[in-house]
């Protein structure tokens, strides 16, 4: 029998005209198009793997975005965050978030003259001052932290963390319950500053 | 970053001996190894020599290989006792071991030198236990086992990675005796095998909403980045094999994906999920991480491509030229944006320049080694690299780097370096 490859395009060119329609919007656009018109109706072409159960899925499913799709139930706040930040955090990056040799600082909102950091290689980009994101905490401190335990950390003592680092930061007051509701509300000061890669080749240096 | 002045040297007698291996192995060595390897009798003052010598590092070495039997074969082609070539720094599980660039030729970097970054250790994974789970914006979300991945049409290509933070040292911190390793160590270039995204994702579906993917690996970091679903569509792949043979622990086993011309980081090793998504994780790694301070105070966000770049990895420190005349002037050449189009030498500080040889077919995103034959004269030189790509990119001089790019910026450090050659042969790292 022939290579799937071929003999796909022989039994099912309609499927494969509209795989190719499919990826051809998305090359044009840089990403694919909402409209709602479900075209891809590919089918399997080598048959291989097999589905996930719903624990499965949910399993490895950590991963949490800026409009908080992904986070999990439970709160935190600066109290509670500060209690786990001593007993879990502060051996590495410091009591105050001061940052411990090649762990990095956490609190501050310098440097005072402004997003300068490439002018001033040694100005310490902290959560205050260059974190885009309030979503990307809770996503990182779930997945890799504290380092020698990744993992470990329950939701309410993520969200407590969360809350900790950004009140010392000044973002949030200290009162601030942190959950999955509020915490993709939060704006951080950095965020304006980040702006989407302009290099495209070719002679000019960017 | 920490940096060694030279791999081999600094872990001299524990891990490697001296980049002057050769010239370390006395007359001594050879007369005990000959015996040894002979068992024949010796003479009297040769047995005495033995008698005091401590015992030797194993293979001997006969004093003329062509009167004794040599050795039988053993499980892996063993490199040459005299060859000790070196990842440095050693024991890093939370930053960068870089390639020793001054000690290889061609265009391939050897698998167990290809340099390394981990973001929390080697991860140790049982194939048998290995799966890839591909789900999000797909009809059908699907587990992939190793021997599934190894089931589809596989496709070998040579590519290179290069981590977005080389080079970081050299810019922020040049010192005249780093080499090659320590400039430009996190770049490295291998052949590798595995099958397509897109092929994986022709199974699954995609759902016409999926902008995305979110690539994670299995490491004790849970390493993730956004990758456009573009890429994902096109030679993006998930490789099992490096250089003919299973991936390493270190570069991913038993399978990691590979985005040609993308930055390292995001070649995910260890490589447990593809997830479809409509808009960017924003991951620590794509935010606060491998992002680019700009001097008009922005940060470039998404700069995933490698700008065309080389490097010289002779003449280079600890190189000392025994002698004026003719050599070399060889080194790499690479851009994420495809082919290199051609690398200018210049031997007097960037006041001429001159077209060198390139080497072979040159293949799209992967290392492309150049020569210039350079005669010595004897006098004080600056040798000088200049690579071109195929979109008309030139690297930039290090004012124009520093001018256009800031000089406290994080990452995608492609200015032209320089190596400083002096009267008695030393060369030293110009910057």
């Amino acid at each position: 029998m022939a290579d799937p490859r071929t003999r796909s395009v022989a039994i099912s060119r309609s499927a494969l005209g509209a795989a190719i329609s499919v990826i051809v919007i998305i090359n044009m656009t840089g990403c694919a198009q909402a409209d709602g018109a479900q075209t891809a109706q590919r089918v399997p072409v080598y048959g291989l793997g097999h589905a996930p159960t719903a624990v499965e899925i949910s399993a490895l499913n950590i991963d949490a975005n800026p409009a908080g799709v992904g986070l999990p139930a439970g709160q935190g706040t600066t109290a509670t965050g500060e209690t786990t930040y001593a007993l879990k955090c502060a051996a590495c990056h410091g009591p105050s978030g001061e940052g411990i040799g090649p762990n990095p600082k956490l609190i501050g909102t310098d440097p005072p003259a402004g997003f300068v950091f490439a002018s001033d290689a040694k100005a310490p980009k902290t959560i205050g001052n260059y974190w885009p994101y309030a979503t990307t905490l809770y996503d990182y401190l779930h997945r890799a932290m504290p380092l020698t335990a990744p993992g470990s950390l329950s939701p309410d003592e993520i969200y407590g963390l969360v809350a900790f680092l950004l009140s010392r930061n000044g973002i949030v007051p200290a009162t601030m319950v942190v959950d999955a509701k509020s915490l993709p509300g939060i704006v951080m000061p950095a965020r304006r500053y980040f702006v989407r890669d302009n290099r495209t080749g070719g002679r000019t240096f960017r | 970053m920490h940096l060694s002045s030279d791999g081999g040297r600094r872990y001299s007698g524990r891990v490697t001996k001296p980049d002057n291996d050769k010239a370390t192995l006395t007359r001594r060595d050879l007369l005990h190894s000959a015996g040894i390897a002979t068992g024949i009798a010796l003479a009297a003052p040769i047995t005495k020599l033995l008698a005091q010598a401590a015992p030797p590092a194993a293979p001997p070495i006969p004093l003329d290989a062509t009167k004794v039997p040599g050795l039988p074969s053993g499980p892996l082609g063993e490199r040459s006792p005299f060859e000790k070539p070196a990842l440095a720094p050693l024991n890093v599980s939370t930053g960068a071991t870089n390639t020793p660039h001054q000690r290889l030729r061609g265009t391939i970097t050897p698998a167990d030198l290809h340099f390394q970054r981990h973001h929390n250790g080697i991860a140790l994974i049982d194939p048998a236990k290995y799966s890839l789970t591909v789900h999000g914006l797909v009809d059908r979300p699907l587990v992939f086992t190793l021997d599934d991945l190894k089931r589809f049409p596989s496709e070998t290509h040579t590519y290179f990675i290069e981590c977005s933070g080389n080079g970081r040292g050299a810019y922020r911190a040049p010192k005249p005796e780093m080499t090659p390793q320590d400039v430009d160590g996190l770049t490295s270039n291998s052949e590798w095998t595995g099958v397509r995204v897109s092929t994986l994702l022709r199974e699954t579906g995609v759902r016409s909403n999926a902008g995305w993917v979110l690539a994670e690996g299995g490491d004790a970091a849970v390493l993730s980045r956004s990758v456009p679903l573009q890429k994902m569509l096109g030679d993006a792949m998930i490789a099992y094999a490096q250089n003919g043979e299973a991936v390493r622990s270190a570069n991913g086993y038993p399978a990691r994906l590979l985005l040609p011309g993308y930055e390292g980081n995001m070649n995910i090793k260890w490589l447990r999920r593809l997830k479809l998504i409509d808009q960017p994780n924003m991951s620590r790694d794509e935010t606060v991480k491998y992002t680019d301070p700009l001097p008009d105070g922005t940060a470039r966000q998404f700069s995933f491509v490698l700008d065309a770049k080389s490097l010289i990895t002779s003449p280079a420190a600890p190189e000392r030229l025994s002698a004026p005349g003719w050599r070399p002037v060889t080194g790499i050449a690479w851009t994420g944006r495809g082919r290199i189009a051609g690398v200018d030498v210049s031997v007097d500080g960037g006041v001429t320049w001159t077209a060198a040889e390139l080497f072979g077919a040159v293949l799209p995103f992967a290392h492309t080694r150049f020569q210039h034959m350079w005669e010595w004269n004897g006098k004080p030189a600056t040798l000088m690299s200049r690579a071109r790509d195929e979109t008309g990119a030139v690297q930039p001089t290090l004012a124009e780097y520093r001018r256009v790019r800031g000089p406290g910026t994080d990452y995608h450090f492609n200015a032209i370096r320089s190596w400083r050659v002096d009267t008695n042969g030393m060369v030293s790292f110009n910057g």
